[in-house]
């Protein structure tokens, strides 16, 4: 309660602020020593040339920093590579947050594709599933982060995104007249961002969650432009988290701490969802409006709904094909 | 020879290093405002680098702001640099070559600038080599940002060697050779077309963003670089003419404002369609361009811009379309102004913020550019422009012939300013 209570009225609110504020991370940061292995590919080669020319810059820096430069791609790293990196990180995030994180990197597990149900006439916009997600995730509290807006529109006009206010008064919901949406993340089937991203760093994994490799945004925020959603927030500052706030079992593509200017988005707890748990917000719900589960089992929750009730998704006209479903349950 | 031809090519560059070093009060006033320029922004990206993207006025909901813009422009007066090759072709100007030299300079300076404008805004510049084929993980063909980063870099580098080329050849008293540089010449031209279409794709593939998934976005992106563009040669052709010896007809000049008239009549012919569509259907996707000409409920920062672009760009169409006023000096260069700066609040301001605004999710948050942001982008200018400068201080005198290998000073005893048209054999009998 403690955390999401102060100023989740003001979420989202772009800050006006000019100056920095806490120094930043080392100016370097990102990559895997070459030169170990003695057959080497044509792109090892490569990347031995990118050593040479970054050469005298990183002749200043230590090991672990020379070691974040030249970290690979998520997807290309070997599990000796995922071990060393995750140790790395896990060291890094005690000296940023004083927390012993444990970082998990649980693949998808085969055969299941998640599905999220929404039952919008429930929703009484209270964002206690804001709250928890922030607490969940990791989300920086300074400046504040938050990966789901619940938006308030007005009964008359419907689902109408034009005249939708998601700086309402949560101490007077439901307010006469009114209706919640909460949007965050869809886990789009054809994820726009996933195409426009020139570096590959973010994409969708066998479970149908779409994820972002930290370590590998280069923060152009291009996807932000190309979604629909409004899903994807940018560590426009060195994000900040109390050490007594930090929930330390985390996952690499997902809550895990991280770093400034790269973007981050809901990823259904990753963290939690591949254990077999539901996310946050689903658990936190007081009236049960979210319900979720994998769509290929036809005994799951999220499968019930769409047979059972009539769903559908925001803005389909743009065939992102969502797993997010919007119903009204009674 | 290899080695006579690292000792012309020095002598080359000792010479430029000569004429970079000289110059008048003018001059080194005009490289002192440069030097406090580039100050002022590598002050505000050290600040940038420390604080984070937070210390510029984008925040979520307009993640993209003035220099994305920015960037956009340039790509635009890129692109149109080179495109002047097409009329001095088909026109038979005198000053041909000075054009295309022009052009390409023009064309290297604002690629630079260009790109320096995308680095500045990514959040993590340490990580650009994930950019780099091969080393990297470029997301080609599927990304349109991984085609724009190849095609500005291709074509940079493209004019950078087209112009060296001319220039060093014209140099060491020759002429250009034809079989080199005339095919990359031409090639230049559609890749000029092509970085401006890519740009705009850029934007127009996102169909989340109504304002910009528009399919005239490249038509009048094209159509108003055409613009822009010539303008800038037209000044600096103005001004070579005043200022050096290089032979350039005021009728090339006013062929060129009478073409950028008709490049304008094209802009706002396109920019008429959209606005006809926009409110004669009035549907939701409306909000974009009411934010940008009339404001949403009080929200109006844009507002003043708008109209002033619209106002710039009419007042010098009708000025280059009427012969009179075009041949004009004065009213020529006013309108040379006015079109600059009515492209430039078009493609800097009222393309990227309507973009954004409202959001995805109808949230409306006024976007303005910090202090940071201009100081930074007053920065990347002043390299554009001091690249050009330098350039230009070693291309003009080779133009006009006051500098060139016989007359470069050699060392003593080494000078041999032997009318001989392979200077290597003239330097070796000397030496």
């Amino acid at each position: 309660m403690s955390t999401g209570g102060k100023g989740v009225a003001d979420l989202g609110v772009p800050e006006r602020r000019d100056g920095p504020d806490a120094p930043g991370e080392g100016g370097c940061a990102a990559a895997e020593p070459a030169g170990c292995g003695p057959a080497m590919t044509r792109r090892e080669l490569m990347r031995h040339a990118a050593v040479v020319a970054a050469g005298s810059w990183l002749a200043s820096c230590d090991e672990a920093t020379r070691e974040a430069f030249f970290q690979k791609h998520f997807r290309e790293l070997t599990p000796e590579d995922r071990r060393r990196v995750i140790a790395r990180l896990e060291t890094d995030a005690k000296k940023r947050t004083g927390v012993d994180v444990k970082i998990a990197d649980t693949s998808a597990r085969p055969g299941v594709e998640f599905g999220y149900a929404l039952d919008l006439s429930r929703c009484i916009g209270c964002r206690r599933c804001v709250e928890a997600c922030v607490r969940e995730n990791n989300q920086s509290r300074d400046p504040q982060v938050r990966w789901i807006t619940v938006l308030e529109m007005d009964k008359e006009r419907g689902v109408d995104l034009s005249h939708a206010d998601a700086y309402y008064d949560r101490e007077t919901v439901p307010a006469e007249g009114h209706f919640y949406m909460p949007v965050a993340c869809q886990q789009c089937r054809r994820p726009q961002c996933v195409n426009v991203c020139p570096v590959g760093a973010t994409w969708k994994e066998p479970d149908g969650i779409v994820v972002v490799d930290y370590n590998w945004c280069i923060g152009c925020r291009y996807c932000m432009a190309a979604c629909p959603y409004g899903a994807r927030r940018f560590n426009w500052r060195e994000p900040h988290l109390p050490a007594e706030e930090v929930n330390p079992q985390t996952h690499y593509l997902g809550n895990r701490p991280r770093p400034k200017g790269v973007v981050e988005k809901c990823t259904w707890c990753i963290q939690r969802v591949r254990k077999g748990l539901y996310p946050a917000c689903v658990e936190i719900c007081p009236v049960g409006a979210r319900k979720f589960g994998d769509l290929r089992d036809p005994n799951s929750e999220v499968r019930y709904v769409i047979e059972n009730k009539r769903v559908f998704v925001l803005k389909e006209e743009l065939n992102t094909q969502p797993k997010f479903y919007y119903f009204y349950g009674v | 020879m290899p080695w006579r031809r690292i000792h012309l090519f020095y002598r080359f560059f000792e010479g430029s290093l000569r004429l970079w070093l000289s110059g008048d009060r003018w001059y080194w006033l005009w490289i002192a405002f440069l030097a406090l320029c580039i100050g002022t922004g590598a002050a505000g990206y050290a600040e940038q680098l420390r604080g984070g993207l937070g210390v510029t006025h984008m925040r979520d909901p307009v993640s993209w702001g003035f220099y994305i813009g920015n960037f956009t422009f340039l790509v635009g007066i890129a692109a149109a640099a080179v495109v002047l090759v097409i009329p001095a072709y088909i026109y038979h100007w005198k000053p041909i070559k000075e054009i295309v030299i022009l052009g390409e300079l023009l064309a290297v300076s604002a690629i630079v600038m260009a790109l320096l404008f995308v680095a500045v805004d990514i959040g993590r510049p340490d990580r650009s080599w994930h950019l780099m084929p091969f080393i990297g993980r470029l997301n080609f063909p599927t990304s349109l940002l991984a085609w724009d980063v190849l095609v500005l870099n291709i074509y940079g580098a493209l004019n950078f060697v087209i112009v060296t080329h001319i220039v060093y050849r014209a140099f060491t008293g020759r002429e250009y050779s034809k079989r080199f540089a005339l095919p990359l010449i031409l090639f230049s031209i559609p890749a000029a077309v092509s970085i401006h279409t890519v740009t705009a794709f850029v934007y127009n593939g996102l169909p989340a963003r109504p304002f910009w998934n528009s399919a005239i976005l490249a038509p009048r992106f094209l159509a108003s670089a055409f613009c822009s563009g010539p303008a800038i040669i037209l000044v600096m052709l103005q001004l070579l003419r005043r200022y050096t010896s290089v032979e350039i007809k005021m009728e090339a000049i006013w062929k060129i404002a009478e073409l950028m008239a008709y490049a304008m009549f094209i802009n706002l012919f396109l920019f008429g369609a959209e606005v006809f569509r926009e409110f004669y259907s009035g549907t939701h996707h409306l909000l974009f361009t009411e934010y940008l000409f009339e404001g949403i409920d009080g929200h109006n920062t844009l507002v003043p811009y708008a109209w002033g672009s619209v106002f710039c760009s009419v007042t010098a169409f009708l000025l280059f379309l009427t012969p009179k006023t075009r041949q004009h000096p004065v009213t020529l260069n006013l309108g040379l102004l006015l079109i600059y700066s009515g492209v430039y609040i078009e493609k800097g301001v009222a393309l990227v913020i309507p973009g954004f605004t409202p959001s995805v999710l109808g949230e409306i948050y006024e976007y303005s550019p910090s202090r940071v942001e201009l100081q930074v982008a007053a920065g990347v200018f002043g390299v554009g422009f001091l690249v050009f400068t330098l350039m230009l201080k070693v291309a003009v005198p080779i133009m006009t012939g006051r500098f060139s290998l016989e007359k470069s000073p050699a060392r003593a005893g080494r000078r041999a300013p032997g009318p001989a048209p392979e200077p290597e054999v003239a330097a070796s009998g000397a030496a």
